[in-house]
């Protein structure tokens, strides 16, 4: 009785299994072979969409992309995210991750290197000298919350080297990545605040609209974006072709017009 | 201390936001209440939708709508202005007022129960009795509603307490103005910080826990089934 009652739990068990097989063979059939998972700083946005538009026309793979900030990504890459290349928003996270046995060793690089820029929707209220934070007459600056991304570190880093910290740190709201800063300031609700140089600037390289000033790179430490390969794209040759494709001409012209600089 | 300043802050602060939405989402919830358990107006399904709105609603459609209506462009942005209170977002009233319409729900639908259960026997009794509508409604249909209004005080409460995502759109994660709880707890976790992290996610889960044991001692499950 027991037996047969155990057999028959055997046989659904299994069946559940022939599922799961399944499903997964499913799953991973739809993403491909050559179908590479990039996790990318919420800055990068743009001109990694445009990148990976053109890598999947000339290389025939595909490029599933998730935005959002380094320090989740760090998390979920650490839980067993299904990311193969990571690009983060500093140089730290990725050479963590090298360090901590998830990434490639010696597959690091520098694919942008980030500027700061004082921005406002409207017209005429960042002037090209970044005075306005000394004169005031804002009700809040945005900036991402310098804790967790590399670009709210520099801002902060710019207002104490221009030792205007203490007066503007009531007025400081915190976006949680640098794209819900933007947002902050886009909507109007903050006049202005800190953010990306590529978040403001169009196709063409100038700036999209409102005003804006770029913030000296002698104020902040330089915001080196590194890429790594992660273990889980250790041998694929999507993701390797991907890595490659990020430091050809092509790529490296398309970061430079959203206003990067690039590394060596 | 495992807790450090700003995890107390964010405590006192939580506190604050859902003591006064709980207050204010009760004087509001009540006269809604009260219109959707008596009215055979045609609005009334609409009104209901619109109120049960936020319940299915993620937070992020929420939190993003009234972060571009509350906003310098937006018509209650510039209300506010115009009433020289200034733009609502990054503030404390900004979190109430988000808070207020995230929470409606709560308020309202336990609310209209506990008048529907009521009936209208109890009021055409009190009618004849020459009781006037307002004095009706507070000598016949509050103590009756009681349960009723608790329920929709610790809900709203629990729930205010339980915000994160329009919190997260609309409030600049100022410390003691608009960094609650949960988002101190997500900055926790995304710097990595998985103690610090631990102790105020497990101390928010021991309270929803206690608040939802709370509720259902006060009102038994099924109790009503085995009174009758």
């Amino acid at each position: 009785m027991l037996f047969t009652r155990s057999m028959g739990m055997n046989v659904k068990f299994k069946g559940v299994k022939a599922w799961a097989a399944t499903i997964l063979l499913l799953a991973t059939g739809t993403a491909g072979a050559d179908e590479v998972q990039v996790a990318a700083a919420a800055n990068f946005t743009e001109p990694m969409k445009k990148i990976a538009a053109e890598f999947e026309k000339t290389s025939g793979h595909k490029v599933a992309l998730t935005f959002g900030s380094t320090g989740k990504f760090y998390a979920q890459i650490k839980a067993g995210a299904p990311f193969e290349v990571l690009l983060a928003a500093d140089n730290e996270t990725p050479a963590k991750l090298e360090g901590e046995g998830a990434a490639a060793k010696g597959s690091r690089f520098t694919y942008a290197i980030g500027k700061l820029v004082l921005w406002s929707a409207k017209e005429a209220i960042v002037d090209d000298k970044g005075d306005v934070l000394k004169r005031g007459g804002f009700d809040h600056l945005a900036l991402a919350n310098p804790k967790l991304a590399p670009y709210g570190a520099a801002a902060v880093e710019t207002l104490k080297a221009l030792g205007v910290y203490d007066t503007i740190a009531p007025k400081i709201v915190q976006g949680e990545n640098i794209a819900q800063t933007y947002q902050f300031v886009s909507t109007g609700n903050a006049l202005l605040g800190f953010v990306a140089l590529s978040q403001v600037l169009g196709e063409d390289g100038k700036l999209k609209s409102g005003s804006a000033w770029i913030v000296p790179e002698k104020l902040y430490s330089p915001i080196r974006q590194d890429a790594v390969l992660l273990s889980k794209g250790k041998d694929k040759a999507a993701a390797l072709a991907l890595l490659k494709f990020l430091r050809g001409s092509y790529a490296i012209g398309v970061v430079k017009s959203y206003g990067y600089s690039v590394g060596q | 201390m495992f807790l450090n300043d700003g995890d107390i802050q964010a405590m006192f602060l939580t506190v604050k936001l859902a003591t006064v939405v709980t207050v204010i989402l009760l004087f509001i919830g009540t006269p809604i209440a009260w219109w959707l358990a008596r009215t055979r107006s045609p609005w009334k399904r609409p009104i209901s939708a619109v109120v049960t709105l936020p319940m299915v609603l993620p937070p992020t459609v929420l939190g993003f709508y009234l972060l571009v209506l509350m906003g310098p462009q937006g018509p209650l942005g510039r209300l506010t202005e115009a009433l020289g209170l200034g733009l609502l977002p990054f503030t404390f009233t900004g979190l109430v007022v988000a808070s207020i319409f995230y929470s409606l729900p709560f308020a309202v639908q336990p609310l209209q129960q506990a008048f529907d259960a009521i009936g209208e026997r109890p009021l055409e009794v009190a009618a004849t009795l020459r009781a006037s509508p307002l004095d009706t409604f507070f000598s016949v249909v509050l103590p009756l509603a009681r349960p009723g209004f608790t329920t929709a005080a610790v809900m709203s409460f629990a729930h205010t307490v339980g915000e994160f995502g329009v919190v997260l759109m609309i409030g600049g994660n100022i410390p003691g103005k608009t960094r609650v709880l949960s988002v101190q707890i997500y900055d926790h976790v995304e710097a990595l910080e998985f103690a610090q992290g631990h102790w105020l996610a497990g101390g928010l889960l021991l309270f929803s826990f206690c608040v939802l044991l709370l509720l259902y001692r006060n009102n038994p499950l099924g109790a009503a089934e085995r009174r009758t």
